[in-house]
């Protein structure tokens, strides 16, 4: 069985992602922010993150950079999940690492399809 | 609905356009043709059967027919099928078509464009092999609506996330608020067109790889095998057909086989397996 990390501030967000993402058979660990998710990356890298732009602490953004900066054998992919909806936040998403991105909002059929892309199912 | 509507507007889809409505898909009859009745300023279902069955009024029977297509369709569908074009289908005519350097592509029921336009990615991100070729892609379509959003290339957030890789839409897309419109470069590599299945395939010439998907599964099987056929005669010995997920030619047509390893591909027969021959030569 794969692990998906879920970072979103929203309970809301992370409990219908973990549903969704559950089906698609991942176990599922949740964080609140960049910084609770780079803990839990550093104590077991999951093999997927799906990653909310904009949460207190440290963003999705800041999470992603220094999670490209770990030494890891196996880094994750990581799909963004956000309301951030231009080209520019896409690219510069690209451009620090991310392998997928997601515009909010999201269903299960989206997040199948990324997930599938990607090679992840 | 009365028996009688069902069985004279069903006669009427499968002349115009192959597609096969059966009896439990009846109750998508009267959704499907309400907005239609609603756009010729009929006063309902029934008064719209009425004035279909009096008239010959080809506009009006065209939209009876369009309403009733399922136009669903998605860039890279099953990815597979792009993947092949990619790895095998494309090296192989590179080879065998470098004295011409021409290639021709049918994209014969296109929808709304996401299938020629992958197709088109696919090729622009070959570009440097391809410098000097000349590469055709024919996207045709029953429905004229349809084939105008292919054209146009513009589709919504939903439509741009379901198959289609990020870098791909930055690459290709610009961006208008919440719409995501196609490249006019790629735009200009299609030539998009009306064309009915069930007419005469010859007209529109040769093509090295036919993309024939989620179409036929609508027609039955006699429908079914003359476009078969009809397509295994538009197509060099090393031709390429590709079929949908729930489609193929077993059992319908003795045309085309399956290309050995390469699922949903076939090619015709009798044929030496173009890939088997790839690798020797
Ligand atoms: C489900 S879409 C398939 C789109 C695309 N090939 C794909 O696989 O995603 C089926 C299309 O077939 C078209 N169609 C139905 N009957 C046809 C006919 N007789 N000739 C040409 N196109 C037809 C419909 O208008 C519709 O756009």
């Amino acid at each position: 069985m794969k692990s998906c990390l879920v970072v979103d501030d929203s309970k809301v967000v992370r409990m219908v992602a973990r549903k969704i993402l559950e089906g698609l058979n991942f176990a599922i660990i949740e964080a609140e922010d960049g910084q609770q998710a780079l803990e839990a990356c550093q104590r077991e890298m999951p093999d997927a993150v799906l990653l909310d732009w904009n949460m207190p602490v440290m963003s999705g953004l800041e999470f992603l950079v220094e999670l490209r900066a770990l030494p890891a054998v196996q880094q994750p992919i990581v799909v963004f999940c956000t309301t951030e909806n231009d080209m520019a936040h896409i690219q510069q998403a690209i451009e620090a690492g991310a392998n997928e991105y997601i515009m909010k909002p999201f269903d299960s059929d989206i997040i199948e399809s990324k997930f599938s892309q990607v090679g992840l199912i | 609905m009365n028996v009688k509507d069902f069985e004279f507007i069903s006669q009427l889809l499968y002349k115009r356009s192959g597609l096969v409505l059966t009896q439990e898909k009846a109750y998508l009859l009267e959704s499907r043709l309400n907005p239609v009745a609603r756009k010729w300023e009929f006063k309902g279902f029934d008064e719209l059967v009425a004035a279909v069955r009096a008239s010959g009024n080809e506009k009006l029977l065209n939209d009876v027919t369009e309403a009733m297509t399922t136009n669903e369709s998605f860039f890279f569908r099953d990815q597979k099928p792009f993947t092949q074009f990619k790895e095998m289908i494309l090296p192989h005519l590179l080879q065998n078509r470098s004295s011409t350097k021409k290639i021709r592509i049918w994209s014969a029921a296109c929808s709304s464009g996401q299938e020629p336009y992958t197709l088109a990615m696919l090729l622009s991100e070959a570009k440097a092999q391809l410098a000097g070729w000349n590469v055709e892609i024919l996207a045709t379509d029953l429905s004229t609506e349809i084939l105008t959003k292919a054209k146009q290339g513009v589709y919504s957030q939903f439509e741009v996330q379901r198959g289609l890789p990020i870098s791909y839409l930055v690459k290709y897309f610009k961006q208008d608020g919440d719409k995501w419109q196609i490249d006019e470069k790629l735009r200009g590599m299609i030539n998009f067109r009306p064309f009915n299945l069930l007419s005469d395939l010859g007209a529109l010439g040769r093509f090295d790889v036919i993309y024939c998907r989620n179409v036929l599964i609508y027609f039955d099987q006699p429908t079914k095998a003359k476009v078969l056929d009809g397509m295994a005669k538009m197509m060099p010995e090393d031709g390429f057909l590709l079929l949908g997920g729930a489609e193929t030619v077993l059992g319908i047509s003795d045309s085309f086989k399956l290309i050995p390893g390469q699922r949903g591909i076939y090619g015709l027969t009798p044929q030496s397996d173009p890939i088997a021959a790839q690798k020797a030569s």
